[in-house]
């Protein structure tokens, strides 16, 4: 019977002061939302659409113009924008091309992670009691290695592949995800409405699915995007590391690996990939933060 | 009130002893159960006798209840077997390298809080002007930025172009400059962050009110009131960022060919070296335990409210 002592889900006294303010808040967190799509969208269609126009340079080998520097360097040109690399291939339409596969394993490897993550953080959540003190130890004990060894014990096992780089995107990511739901959800079954629901008789899996799954909904978008920047950083570490993608499969990490035999003569082939990833990540990052804020207004801080 | 202060200590042990079990046990059945690693060790032409041979050698042919028994002896002992490729205790070759490392992170973590809990503070005590947002957004960018890629390009302006500072190697404090900075990074934002976050926290508090009455100087107010109630988050980060650092700056010590452990690793794993990457894993698993145990036991030295 014990849950049937609910709390209020708003503190009185203050509740004024947080409505206005957490009004403001999210008007300036919906611009922003919209703001931070746009140029988000816009590298999307240049990834996605460019290849197809063919506007870019052929990005085949072409050992007469190696290293090429950039057009806006002395000695470079506007048929090479970004340079060459040191077999004489675009920078540019490698950077495109190497693009799409970055941001797919961003959006599978954040699928992966907030999948499981969501639904046991939310379990814990709802369920409270040992389930929830079981999975809390799960979770600290998943917090505990530090990722990139979790990525080398799989890896230095199962060799570098697809499956395996989204398996170690899937274990490193979920723990975040899940601690972060079981709080969300244990804020939403303290609500009246879940008591309400229970008194009319709903079964505890339609409560969880059908009335609490939804109200999570904004945590859970927010939490993705958060996951698709950390995802992108793993991803990019690993490939660098030659424990990424595999050859002929590039991406901006590989790229970063090929480029670091070369900072010497020519720097741009690893400056450019990794401008893309940092531009990338921080427009996700930023969007994630105002996502979170957007959905969770009481989450003032952080 | 001692007997409730023991409880939860004991039950926080209690915790943390489990989680570094379920820790212990994760890397045991990610490096063993994942697979046969001698396809992987030596090859998929390898004749099976010479498979068999070495699947003998690392124990793996005995029964998994027995392999994961003696991995706690192991974990317990100290002795983490030979490793493949250097044919050395791994033991040995961990305790090696970690001076390196320990120089480097030590290096890196004071830089970070050095400049990340400043710059925490001057955002929140000006919460909402531009110095604030530009304090969060400097934050966020060390928190979206590579930190190999900056150190490349570290290496590429202040090693290769200008010629000021050396790239790879160790040993001088000169060898040190650029590794330690391109380490600094993500914690510093880390650290600004959530040095923010605590200090407007600590500063709505009633009492700054009243230090702020009784006309203490702003100084006095912010770093002798508000700082010391919002020390404790951020010196827990920075204890458990330390341990992160300690052996997950692969990428950084491999830009920088710096022979620490994150060198090692990436090693390990290049040579398919398994009972060392085990061991290395083992290590980063103990070493965030005592590092928790170190924060709990720091957080009720400093915070009277805890004992």
């Amino acid at each position: 019977m014990s849950r049937l002592d609910v709390k209020p889900a708003v503190k009185e006294p203050q509740a004024p002061r947080r409505a206005t303010g957490g009004g403001r808040r999210t008007r300036r967190a919906r611009t922003s939302v919209f703001w931070l799509s746009v140029p988000l969208a816009a590298i999307a269609a240049l990834v996605f659409i460019l290849p197809v126009t063919g506007l870019l340079p052929d990005g085949g080998q072409n050992l007469s113009q190696t290293r090429l520097p950039p057009a806006f360097l002395a000695g470079g040109t506007w048929d090479h924008p970004l340079g060459t690399d040191k077999r004489g291939q675009d920078v540019l339409t490698e950077l495109v091309t190497s693009g799409r596969v970055t941001i797919l394993i961003g959006l599978v490897g954040a699928l992966v992670a907030i999948g499981p993550g969501v639904l046991i953080g939310m379990l814990a959540g709802y369920l409270r009691g040992w389930v929830d003190r079981v999975i809390s130890i799960f979770i600290d004990a998943q917090l505990a290695l530090p990722f990139i060894l979790i990525a080398l014990a799989i890896i230095s096992n199962r060799g570098s592949s697809l499956p395996v780089l989204f398996s170690v995107l899937a274990l490193t990511g979920w723990a975040a995800c899940a601690r972060v739901t079981r709080s969300a959800t244990r804020t939403i079954r303290e609500q009246q409405f879940i008591l309400a629901l229970r008194a009319a008789g709903a079964s505890e899996t339609r409560i969880i699915f059908r009335h609490v799954l939804p109200n999570l909904a904004g945590t859970v978008v927010a939490l993705g995007t958060l996951q698709i920047g950390t995802a992108i950083l793993i991803e990019s570490a690993l490939s660098f590391l030659g424990l990424g993608v595999v050859p002929p499969t590039t991406s901006w990490g590989s790229m970063l690996a090929s480029g670091q035999d070369e900072l010497g003569q020519a720097w741009w082939i690893a400056f450019f990939p990794g401008l893309a990833i940092t531009v990338l990540v921080l427009l996700v990052n930023l969007l994630g933060d105002a996502l979170l804020t957007h959905y969770d207004p009481r989450k003032r801080r952080r | 009130m001692r007997t409730l202060h023991l409880r939860r200590t004991a039950l926080r042990l209690l915790v943390l002893l489990a989680s570094t079990f379920i820790a212990l046990t994760t890397a045991f059945a990610l490096g063993r159960l994942s697979g046969d690693p001698t396809v992987n060790i030596l090859g998929p032409t390898a004749p099976p006798e010479q498979r068999e041979a070495l699947r003998h050698e690392l124990g793996l042919d005995r029964p998994p209840l027995t392999q994961y028994l003696d991995y706690f002896r192991s974990v317990f002992t100290g002795d983490f077997g030979d490793s493949l490729q250097f044919y050395q205790s791994n033991t040995t070759l961990i305790l090696e390298r970690l001076p390196y490392t320990l120089q480097l992170v030590a290096a890196g973590m004071t830089i970070a809080v050095l400049i990340g809990v400043p710059l925490g503070v001057l955002a929140a005590t000006r919460e909402g002007t531009w110095w604030d947002r530009a304090a969060s957004t400097l934050a966020l960018l060390g928190q979206s930025v590579p930190v190999f890629w900056l150190g490349m390009m570290l290496v590429a302006l202040f090693a290769v172009k200008l010629g000021w500072l050396p790239a790879g190697q160790s040993g001088t404090p000169r060898h040190l400059i650029l590794p330690a900075v391109t380490m600094s990074l993500y914690p510093m934002a880390h650290i600004a962050r959530l040095t923010r976050a605590s200090m407007s926290e600590a500063l709505a508090e009633p009492f700054i009110d009243s230090a702020r009455a009784r006309g203490l100087s702003t100084a006095g107010v912010v770093w002798r009131h508000a700082f010391k109630n919002a020390l404790m988050p951020v010196l827990t980060i920075v204890i458990l960022q330390t341990g992160i650092l300690m052996s997950g700056a692969v990428a950084i010590e491999y830009v920088y060919s710096w022979p620490g452990l994150g060198q090692l690793a990436l090693q390990a794993v290049q040579f398919r070296d398994y009972p060392l990457v085990q061991a290395i894993v083992v290590f980063g698993a103990l070493t965030f335990v005592v590092l928790n145990l170190l924060v709990d036991v720091i957080h009720s030295i400093v915070d009277p409210r805890v004992r």
